[in-house]
């Protein structure tokens, strides 16, 4: 482990080399052939089909679905869009979801930052315990611990509000964080913690002025999966949130659909919609998500 | 807490001890011998950094993680409705009772089948798929995006989309029937024997990706010159990835192998949206995520559904150990039991 703990700067680096370099490296394998270019079309078709079904789905009417379940729009239609978009229901949903997913993500980054360079940069006795401890709740996610965290989140009074989910999402969240982070942060230089003290930097500062900047791209990676992660969790606010009001999407998502399970198409118009934020978000930041699972899993 | 985190070894013995090349270095930059009044200061003084900066996290995990986990055990001796004190004690009754359901075993059967399945079916044509995606081919960083679209999007969306296009009279069935393969319309969702794999399907689209991006980035941290070297021997493509590409992205497939199967045996998300817990019985897709749910929360038996509950944390704890134990040993060097520092 602590062999690889270098490897997000390292990986980092790789990916800052110009592109002559990469090139000259996948240049030496066997080059592309048609073979390649058809087996990724394909694995990309495959990929794809189910998420423009759903998009394009949308610009139908239901009439259209019953008639060809597999056919295209005829004519486009975006009544169903345009419903779901003047829709409170929507908007209210949209709304949650978003301050859900802000708050997990600010706590999980602020407290994950925090433990992560104790983790990474003191000494002390039960640091292996402690560390033991997040890494271990890596393997529980929130499904097993859900009915006793019911049973809490209900002595605490906080039964179908925000902050009933917001707070379990930051707990849980933070076995990823501290995975992802204390390499990143156990990899910064000594040299520059050693120049800092003698500048006469305390530790503390040290951490405010040089640490918090230097892993920012770890932070932005574990802050984005922090989000998307809360974005589309089900369980949590299935068990949590019980009026229509304080509903997220993806249990907006469910009631939709079984509310007008009748009209498919006005099902895929909201379904469309509520996917939207998430893709969005992952397309802008993709880069980073990818390298910090790299990060992960080899640190 | 702060009490406990503090160490008793002067700065010096600290340094000393050297396996770890991280912490420590601020106390021992000051060349002269430090007067021990101010060491001991400085250990009062990173000792409450210690417990100012991991304590409110430390507070949230335990209180929000293992203390559920903790209530759950104690829950799981009573029968229990969910409200008031929890006074009717049944010591092992509902674990005896667990164990003894058939509906149980079913669906522990399912979570050890899908976690069989996803291994079997989705690791080869993971790294299948890597290693094509892994050469030099145009729009390389597009391809990885669209990939991974399907592992971004919600389980809610991928089960609404997909039970909607699965349907009798949904989608696919229409579009085999419009490119002449009539005769292989399924009922896809409801008939017992087809559902499992109908299910298998669906994870396999959700989650291939997250392979195809673990393996695309195992790939990448392979030195060059090792293929190099092997090229300058006559080795061919097809060695080259025998002997090399496998063994040096073993690690990444182990780990893969982990996440993959603790996530089947917790897979509760896509199986409630598509099936419902009531169908999902019939249809021979339930899991142990689905039980507990259904027997617990729906049923009002809250006291039950904890027992499931631990059921379900042992069993995992138990995969994870063994798969730590007998797989993992060398990757994570005790990361889990012992700590990587």
């Amino acid at each position: 482990m602590s062999a690889t703990s270098a490897e997000p700067w390292s990986s980092a680096a790789k990916r800052r080399t110009p592109p002559g370099r990469r090139d000259s490296r996948a240049g030496r394998r066997r080059a592309g052939n048609p073979f390649t270019y058809f087996a990724a079309l394909l694995f990309i078709a495959i990929c794809i089909a189910p998420v423009l079904y759903i998009v394009i789905g949308g610009f139908r009417t239901t009439a259209q679905i019953t008639a060809s379940p597999a056919g295209l729009p005829h004519p486009w239609v975006v009544g169903n869009y345009t419903g779901v978009l003047t829709s409170v229901t929507f908007w209210g949903e949209l709304a949650n979801s978003t301050v859900v997913a802000l708050a997990s993500t600010l706590g999980i980054v602020v407290l994950g930052v925090m433990v992560s360079f104790v983790l990474a940069r003191y000494d002390f006795k039960l640091k292996g315990a402690m560390y033991s401890l997040f890494a271990a709740g890596l393997m529980f996610p929130l499904v097993i611990a859900i009915t006793p965290l019911y049973i809490v989140i209900k002595d605490l009074g906080l039964i179908d509000s925000l902050g009933g989910v917001i707070i379990p999402q930051i707990a849980f969240g933070l076995p990823t964080t501290v995975i992802i982070l204390v390499p990143f942060l156990r990899a910064i230089p000594k040299e520059i913690e050693e120049a800092a003290a003698i500048d006469g930097t305390s530790r503390l500062g040290f951490f405010f002025r040089m640490v918090i900047p230097l892993s920012l791209p770890g932070v932005v990676t574990v802050g984005i999966l922090a989000f998307i992660g809360s974005w589309n969790n089900y369980v949590l606010p299935l068990y949590i949130l019980n009026s229509q009001a304080n509903f997220t999407l993806p249990l907006g998502v469910q009631m939709f659909s079984s509310q007008y399970s009748q009209d498919t198409a006005k099902v895929l118009a909201f379904t469309s919609l509520a996917m939207l934020p998430a893709l969005v978000f992952f397309s802008i930041f993709q880069k980073r998500i990818v390298g910090g699972l790299t990060g992960a899993v080899k640190g | 807490m702060s009490d406990t985190l503090g160490t008793d070894t002067a700065p010096g013995q600290r340094q000393s001890q050297g396996t770890s090349r991280v912490g420590g270095t601020a106390t021992a930059v000051p060349p002269t011998p430090p007067r021990a009044a101010g060491r001991r200061r400085g250990r009062a003084r990173m000792r409450f950094e210690i417990a100012l900066l991991s304590g409110p996290a430390i507070f949230m995990f335990v209180a929000f993680v293992i203390f559920p986990v903790a209530l759950a055990a104690y829950y799981g001796f009573f029968r229990w409705q969910g409200y008031g004190p929890a006074t009717d004690w049944v010591g092992l009754n509902n674990y005896r009772l667990i164990f003894t359901d058939p509906a149980f075993q079913q669906v522990l059967w399912h979570n050890f089948l899908i976690a069989g399945l996803s291994l079997v079916i989705q690791g080869p044509l993971a790294i299948i798929l890597a290693l094509l995606l892994n050469q030099k081919i145009r729009g390389r960083s597009v391809i990885r995006v669209l990939i991974f679209v399907p592992y971004v999007i919600s389980e809610v969306i991928v089960g609404t989309g997909w039970s909607l296009m699965l349907q009798a009279s949904g989608a696919l069935n229409d579009l085999l029937a419009h490119i002449g393969l009539g005769s292989l319309q399924q009922d896809w969702l409801a008939d017992p024997k087809l559902a499992i794999w109908t299910l298998m399907a669906i994870i396999s689209w959700k989650y291939i990706g997250f392979a195809v991006i673990l393996m695309l980035a195992g790939l990448q941290s392979i030195p060059e010159e090792i293929y190099e070297a092997a090229q300058i021997d006559g080795a061919s493509y097809w060695q080259m990835q025998r002997r090399i590409t496998l063994p040096l992205l073993a690690p990444t497939i182990r780990i893969w192998g982990f996440l993959s199967i603790i996530g089947s045996l917790q897979l509760f998300d896509l199986v409630y949206i598509v099936w419902g817990q009531y169908v999902a019985g019939t249809a021979g897709t339930s899991t142990m995520a689905i039980y507990m749910v259904a027997q617990g929360r729906d049923a009002g038996n809250y006291g039950y559904g904890s027992a499931v509950a631990v059921v379900m944390f042992l069993i995992s704890l138990i995969v994870a150990l063994i798969y730590q134990r007998f797989v993992l040993r060398r990757d994570l060097r005790g990361a889990v039991t012992e700590g990587a520092v």
